[in-house]
């Protein structure tokens, strides 16, 4: 399966099922995450019962404090 | 032309004319404006591009809070700032240099910055705040504050190339700790120094105070309740709808 994390191309591994497993894959699990699917936030605690689909498109914001 | 010569009411018709030909401004738009007092809380890189500009559009009150100094890794990105103004604390230096820019704009200074012990003294009577710190601490204060407040704010932040943005505290009540939950975790990391394009905090502090100045001519934007961010490196931009 393809999806897109932050607008580049991704192959899912097969054993990969849900959003939640995919961004603990690529390390984008930690602290200060803010992420989407097609734009629409899923929060933390709904990211295991997200289902990955083809084409699937995935924005991860990370925390930033400078200003 | 030598603008300083011409009568007060002479300046005035023309200051604010490009954006009262806006129909998203106008002239009701325009005394929002001048009957608006805002907060900018830290005046620094954010804080310096959205400090002018807030004070350029005839935003009636700023009220100017940032505990720190000038210094010369400053002027890089710190655009309030001259080399003459270092060693000297920033909230008067950026009061001089916004009064020279408008005359018109009420500057009351905080220069103890914002703390738990003064938040609701220097945000009583604010429309609206503009977060321009650097910290996590800050920003869960404010978020604090401006919700037991019911103060609107915009929230800015950035990190080497990259910038974020929010509206938050809007018609659809977003807050900071939705968005990043985990407030104990980020507090707790240690502060580092971290390397910064100087243009970014210019470009995001600019953009915070489009939308404060819309949003207060206005009532409305459209990053209400919307998370948006750019890396000015990849020049790849998102929004994140809550």
């Amino acid at each position: 399966m393809n999806v897109e994390i932050n607008k580049q191309p991704v192959e899912v591994d097969a054993s990969l099922v849900s959003l939640g497993q995919l961004l603990k894959a690529e390390g984008l699990d930690g602290h200060g995450r803010a992420v989407a699917v097609d734009g629409s936030v899923v929060r933390r605690d709904s990211w295991s019962e997200t289902p990955l689909h083809e084409g699937m498109k995935i924005t991860v914001i990370r925390a930033v404090c400078g200003g | 032309m030598d603008n300083s010569r011409q009568p007060a009411a002479a300046m005035d018709d023309s200051r604010y004319s490009r954006q009262l030909m806006l129909s998203e401004i106008g002239p009701k738009g325009q005394e929002r404006l001048a009957r608006a007092r805002v907060a900018v809380i830290g005046v620094g890189g954010l804080g310096s591009a959205a400090a002018l500009y807030l004070a350029g559009a005839g935003v009636g009150t700023l009220v100017l809070a940032d505990p720190d100094e000038v210094s010369l890794s400053n002027l890089q990105r710190q655009v309030l700032y001259s080399e003459a103004d270092t060693g000297l604390p920033k909230t008067s230096c950026a009061a001089r240099r916004l009064s020279s820019l408008n005359s018109q704009v009420q500057l009351i200074c905080f220069p103890q910055g914002l703390t738990a012990e003064n938040g609701r003294q220097l945000l009583a009577g604010c429309d609206l705040v503009v977060d321009c710190t650097d910290s996590y601490g800050a920003r869960y204060l404010i978020d604090d504050l401006c919700a037991s407040m019911s103060i609107p704010w915009v929230y800015g932040s950035i990190s080497e190339f990259s910038g974020q943005l929010a509206l938050l505290g809007g018609q659809k009540k977003l807050r900071y700790s939705d968005i990043f939950p985990e407030r104990e975790e980020l507090c707790s990391l240690p502060r580092r120094t971290q390397g910064v394009l100087g243009a970014v905090p210019g470009v995001i502090g600019a953009m915070q105070a489009a939308v404060a100045v819309s949003y207060l001519a206005s009532g409305y934007s459209s990053l209400d309740g919307s998370l948006f961010s750019i890396d000015l490196l990849s020049f790849e931009s998102s929004t994140i709808d809550f």
